[in-house]
């Protein structure tokens, strides 16, 4: 089992934070809801290829939004969309996490004028955590926004604050 | 397989099930991005399908009519971004024949060259993920892991891998880079090998074969009657590609064949010839691809862009076969900068429209091996 | 292989005043002109006359010609009135390999046109986009409806060049 496999002499317990412990947990297996929108989406499906490797990082698509942590937008949000985003991201349990991926779910992108049918910017319908600018973002930026989201994650505390 | 469903039930006795409807996507992994299907079903068999779309409309009509000539291009690539390039070769092509003017022969050899890889990617995209819905994980590592070596070589020209505003109409934003020839030719030769080791995946696969032959058969009358173009028309045995039967560019110069649909699993128009269509036609582009690049003149690309697009008035519809199909452009210019009215023929659209015909009679699950077979972009359906 | 001219002194004899003229002026294509209502019966023959084998629609794309009178409302926007919306159609032979456009006008306040869905199946899709975005009225036509825009969308025709945007759908802002 990896690098720790019979490295310890007996039976151990380790002792941790429990913030430390949650966080931990919950930053290395964001399971992405499967679901591309547009351009983007290519490039996200990129990132989850032979060549990225989004896997390494514990982030696999489902095809379920209640069996996962994080949902990217990956593309233009039209208004016939939007509706159905909020009803995704309502599905998915909590804690729940979203990536703004791509200029279009960030603000309208290239449509912000003339777009009609486009809504301009995804955080008018669900909250945002962490917005990846590009036209359409590398597979690269995708994974910083990634690494962004886990240190958001890290720095989050279940703790109940008292008086 | 297909199934008498008036004679089954029939035969049950009288027994009849109700009928129910099924709602697939708009998010669902096998749509291909946001297509939502209203399936009525009979047990598990398909009565009617209604594909409901428009949850990718971005406008394109509109910005079009907004927007100067040259500012169209970025636009255009987001339409079909699996097949940006071509995309951009075709606007361009529709552009400078409603101009009237010529650009010169190196900046034809780059597009076409830049339209083949393009094709080449589109198609294992295609392939790649038609895999997946199948239910074979392992060919889309492989593809993907090759398109990656095509996007290099775009990154390499314009610095962008999906959208790339490199196609401009009267020629290219700027020449190519001084490695690219060696670097094509170096994919060339790297990538024949591999359509060889797909085919030992996934084309001869025996599972695959058994979900996808004699599955969604188009006959070829009705593929013309639903205007059905490029691969799929192909596949159901007609000998028609828009390279060489309404020719633009360059492409006369060059010998290839086009593969047509033979049933070697099945019969002719089903969802393996569709597939397999695609396969033989990497080879093919491959060929094209080694002849441009052997004889790639020397030139400037940039000496025909006109410094103002204002074309008289007058309108034309101009159409390029696109890795999907048929893809033209209806351009209307009332002489000013912007265009009057684009109206753009994207395969996809119609392709789509047949989702009803073929999958009537199969059951649930044929319904992913069709959808997979015609090989749609929802960004150019909806546009 | 005919031409347009050939093509079209066949229409006039066969269908007299529905065909109303051949534009070809233009340097690009010629088109000809055909009375909206009656663009279907003219459309069957043209598909199955043994000379023509019109056998594949390539496109079909309406217009907002915007040739009314703009008038001001008041608060910025103005609206056209009057004039015409036009619906090209570009057909090809697959067999005899020629083209054609066909070009009807009808008019913008009542914009009928008869549907070809009978003839070409994926004109279909092609004349809801039509009414979907220019409204223009397809008789005939079996299922139209709104394609692109959501169903419920009330707020007129996105691409007639007088369209102002809703400031709201459903709760969400449109403008940026």
């Amino acid at each position: 089992m990896g690098l720790l496999d019979k490295q310890f002499s007996q039976d151990s317990i380790v002792i941790a934070k429990v913030d430390d412990l949650l966080n931990w947990a919950r930053l290395s297996s964001l399971w992405q809801v499967g679901f591309g929108l547009a351009c983007c989406a290519i490039e996200m499906m990129a990132t989850s290829a032979s060549h990225y490797d989004f896997d390494r990082f514990g982030v696999i698509p489902r095809p379920s939004p209640r069996q996962s942590d994080v949902i990217i937008i990956s593309g233009t949000v039209t208004l016939k969309m939007a509706i159905r985003i909020k009803r995704l991201y309502e599905q998915m349990p909590d804690p729940k996490y979203v990536i703004s991926m791509g200029s279009c779910s960030n603000s309208g992108g290239p449509y912000w004028e003339h777009g009609y049918h486009v809504l301009k910017g995804v955080d008018r319908v669900i909250p945002v955590d962490v917005y990846v600018p590009g036209c359409p973002p590398r597979p690269e930026a995708l994974l910083e926004g990634l690494l962004k989201l886990q240190d958001k994650i890290r720095n989050h505390s279940s703790v109940k604050k008292s008086a | 397989m297909i199934i008498d469903t008036e004679n089954n039930v029939k035969a049950q006795n009288g027994l009849r099930t109700e009928h129910m409807v099924l709602n697939m996507g708009p998010q669902h992994p096998s749509t291909h991005g946001v297509l939502r299907l209203e399936l009525e079903l009979e047990g598990e068999i398909i009565k009617k399908v209604i594909p409901h779309i428009g949850y990718l409309h971005r406008c394109f009509e509109k910005h079009a009519e907004a927007m100067s000539y040259p500012q169209v291009v970025p636009y255009v690539d987001r339409m079909d971004y699996l097949a940006a390039m071509y995309n951009e070769f075709g606007y361009a092509v529709a552009v400078e024949r409603l101009l009237g003017i010529q650009v010169p022969e190196r900046v034809d050899y780059i597009r076409v060259i830049m339209g083949e890889l393009q094709r080449i990617a589109s198609h294992l995209v295609a392939i790649g993920t038609y895999g997946m819905d199948i239910g074979a994980f392992t060919p889309f590592l492989y593809c993907f892991r090759d398109r990656e070596k095509i996007l290099s070589l775009f990154e390499m020209t314009c610095g962008a891998r999906l959208l790339y505003n490199y196609i401009w109409p009267g020629g290219l934003s700027h020449d190519i880079h001084p490695d690219f020839i060696r670097s094509t030719k170096e994919f060339v030769k790297y990538f024949r090998p591999n359509i060889k080791e797909l085919n030992d995946l996934l084309t001869n696969n025996k599972i695959f074969i058994d979900r996808t032959a004699n599955i969604g058969i188009l006959p070829v009358e009705t593929a013309i009657n639903y205007g059905i173009t490029g691969p799929n028309l192909r596949a159901s045995g007609l000998k028609w590609d828009l390279r060489k039967d309404d020719t633009y560019s360059i492409y006369n110069k060059f010998d290839f064949d086009i593969p047509v649909g033979q049933g070697l699993q099945g019969t002719v128009g089903d969802c393996w010839d569709r597939y397999y269509i695609r396969v033989l036609e990497m080879e093919e582009s491959l060929k094209i691809i080694e002849q441009a690049i052997d004889q790639i003149p020397e030139g400037d690309v940039t000496s025909a862009i006109p410094k103002r697009i204002k074309p008289p008035v007058g309108q034309i519809y101009s159409r390029v076969e696109n890795p999907r199909g048929e893809l033209g452009y209806f351009i209307m210019s009332n002489g000013s900068v912007n265009p009057f009215r684009v109206k753009a023929r994207g395969p996809s659209f119609v392709h789509l429209g047949i989702m009803d015909e073929l999958c009537k009679g199969h059951m649930v699950a044929d319904i992913i091996a069709i959808l997979g077979s015609i090989d749609i972009v929802l960004g150019e359906v909806d546009r | 292989m005919k031409s347009a001219q050939e093509i079209f002194d066949l229409l006039k004899t066969k269908f007299g005043d529905s065909i109303i003229e051949l534009v070809s002026t233009q340097p690009t294509e010629p088109f000809i002109i055909i009375n909206p209502t009656e663009i279907d019966k003219v459309c069957f023959f043209l598909r199955d006359d043994e000379e023509l084998l019109f056998d594949n629609l390539m496109n079909l794309s309406g217009v907002d010609d915007a040739n009314g009178k703009n008038i001001s409302d008041g608060d910025g926007a103005t609206k056209i009135e009057g004039g015409t919306l036009s619906v090209y159609y570009h057909i090809e032979s697959t067999k005899l390999r020629h083209k054609l456009v066909l070009k009807v006008s009808t008019q913008r306040e009542k914009p009928d046109v008869a549907s070809v869905e009978q003839i070409w199946r994926h004109a279909d899709w092609h004349e809801r986009e039509a009414f979907d975005l220019l409204g223009i009225n397809f008789l005939n036509h079996p299922d139209l409806r709104r394609i692109l825009m959501p169903y419920d969308w009330e707020f007129g025709y996105p691409l007639r060049k007088d369209y102002s945007n809703p400031e709201f759908y459903q709760g969400m802002k449109v403008p940026f």
